[in-house]
């Protein structure tokens, strides 16, 4: 009796360790089912590289979309990466330690507020900022950019503080024994080390980047259009999911679920290069 | 601070004016994190000093109308979802980190294929989610926008968050206690769910509380699988959550203060949250 109890429990245990397999089979066949057809419809290269949206006309061309999610996460990282190293180096290597665990508890904030409270942050916020300073309407590329770098900047200084932390003590107080000052010894000698986890972190980065969705709809003006300058509204590939499903039908529907398999492929090749970035390291 | 590095204010004064460059360094490092910290300054105080003036008793009355925008079924809707993500995710995700930590022997070819796909899908932005739920939820198999929908699609998205945290919090059980509980004559099944799993429970509890961050403050993936009505639905109905709920009264632009009052709410949630788990953390770090 209990021989078969021990035998029935361990494949109950190993069939929940397979449903996150079985999860992801289901997503990858659901998305690419529903989504492929559309693409060969539409023909492979007026769907990538078209640059037209418009779902009345029947023309279904991404490619706004693709350049709107490349530029705004371009902008986030440009914003985010080096404020959110710079943070992660004073989060290691200068904060006093009575400060410490606050400053460290108000980074988990930041990566624990939802996106829609970003988002509507920065509607009610940036927006007007943006439209005082420089014009136009406010929901601009930069704007978005601006918001997703903020948002980005946890992710960033988490693991990157990490990465600093890992590099052994011996390497800082060598470069100090050699007449380096504080500065030098971290910026020439530390974070060189610590190099693959940087990477790592703001790989990380882009991936959120692109594919948050909510934020940058309250912010980015969404028009289906190639980008026109960062003062001027973008799409987001994400953005174009949640504004059109609503009351898709058909071979628009399914255009926008092949959206999602694009974004899909973008976000699977991101994991891929962090998985390998992490190999790397042993 | 490095103890080894303890300088005077005065004499670092003087090494940054022989080393203009260090200083430059030093400049940016303080100039990022004050940006860092205060926009997160800025952002809390900005929604608090806007948002609390507007949460009034009216905001909690049990219906949402046109006239007053309620937030209480979307609250309620919040703790049914939570509720019903945790019951389906939490199991099948221990039972996995159990298999992986106490089961599979090294080298196995399957759990190198469940580590793969858990980080992928960890890393799955949340409207791609939305999507799979809409399809294979609401559309497949015909349950419509619906609570379970939602739940069901909220349950993958932290199932690998949940496996992950479980995991480490068995692997830092010492193999003392298994050991000890084997030479006692208790078998495999006896030694997890007597010995290992208990010692476990505040790193699992750790998980299961970021967990719920993630579903309280999730919209995108709930859209299109739970829907966006704001009523208290059975669980074949439609209802939105409370981000969902904020993202419907921000797009209109109508109710801007009901969308301030629901960001102090969330937002208090979420500090709730984040301080329990850093509290068991803490405890954890002590044991």
């Amino acid at each position: 009796m209990n021989k078969i109890l021990e035998r029935l429990m361990e494949i109950v245990f190993l069939v929940a360790a397979c449903m996150s397999v079985l999860a992801v089979a289901l997503i990858c066949f659901f998305l690419f089912v529903n989504g492929i057809p559309a693409i060969k419809e539409i023909g492979v290269f007026d769907f990538l590289l078209g640059e037209k949206w418009k779902p009345s006309n029947n023309i279904y061309g991404i490619l706004p979309m693709i350049l709107g999610s490349i530029y705004l996460t371009a902008g986030a990282i440009i914003i985010g990466v080096p404020i959110g190293i710079l943070t992660s180096v004073f989060m290691a290597k200068y904060c006093p330690k009575r400060i410490y665990p606050f400053l460290k508890s108000s980074v988990e904030l930041m990566a624990g507020i939802p996106s829609i409270v970003y988002g509507f942050f920065g509607l009610v916020l940036l927006v007007p900022f943006i439209r005082e300073v420089f014009g136009g309407n406010g929901s601009s590329m930069l704007t978005a950019s601006i918001l997703l770098g903020i948002m980005i900047l946890p992710t960033i200084v988490g693991v990157s503080e990490a990465a600093i932390r890992a590099v052994p003590s011996q390497y800082y107080e060598g470069s100090l024994a050699l007449g380096a000052t504080h500065e030098r010894s971290i910026f020439f000698v530390v974070l060189p080390a610590a190099k693959s986890g940087i990477i790592a972190a703001v790989v990380l980065g882009i991936g959120r980047a692109i594919g948050e969705t909510m934020a940058v709809i309250m912010v980015a003006g969404n028009q289906a259009r190639l980008p026109k300058g960062i003062f001027k509204g973008v799409r987001t590939l994400t953005a174009n999911i949640v504004i059109e499903m609503g009351y898709a039908a058909d071979l628009h529907r399914e255009a926008l679920i092949a959206t999602g398999v694009v974004l899909f492929v973008f976000i699977l090749i991101i994991n891929l290069s962090v998985s390998l970035l992490n190999r790397r390291k042993y | 601070m490095e103890a080894i590095n303890t300088q005077s204010f005065m004499s670092k004064l003087k090494s940054f004016k022989s080393n203009p460059f260090s200083a430059i360094l030093f400049i940016l490092v303080m100039f990022a994190t004050t940006v860092t910290f205060l926009t997160l300054v800025f952002l809390v105080g900005y929604i608090l000093v806007k948002g609390i003036p507007n949460i009034t008793w009216k905001l909690f009355e049990w219906k949402y109308t046109t006239e007053n925008a309620s937030l209480m079924p979307s609250l309620i809707n919040t703790i049914v979802m939570t509720a019903i993500s945790l019951l389906i995710a939490t199991p099948i995700g221990i039972f996995s980190a159990v298999y992986l930590v106490e089961y599979a022997k090294r080298g196995n070819k399957i759990v190198g294929l469940i580590r793969v796909t858990a980080e992928t899908l960890s890393g799955i932005p949340s409207i791609v989610y939305g999507l799979f739920g809409f399809l294979f939820f609401v559309t497949t198999l015909k349950w419509g926008y619906s609570m379970l929908a939602g739940a069901f699609t909220l349950a993958i998205m932290i199932l690998p968050l949940i496996m992950r945290t479980t995991e480490e919090a068995l692997k830092a059980v010492p193999d003392v206690y298994r050991e000890g509980s084997f030479g006692l004559g208790a078998g495999k099944l006896r030694t997890v769910f007597v010995i290992v799993l208990p010692a476990a429970v505040p790193g699992i509890l750790a998980g299961v509380i970021l967990a719920i961050g993630r579903i309280v403050g999730e919209t995108a993936a709930l859209i299109y699988t739970a829907g966006t009505i704001a009523q208290i639905p059975d669980l074949m109905g439609s209802g939105s959550t409370l981000s969902v709920h904020m993202y419907n009264l921000s797009k209109e632009g109508l109710y801007m203060n009901q969308s301030y009052a629901t960001a102090v709410i969330l937002l208090i949630i979420v500090v709730v949250i984040n301080s329990i788990s850093g509290f068991i953390a803490k405890k954890i770090a002590k044991e």
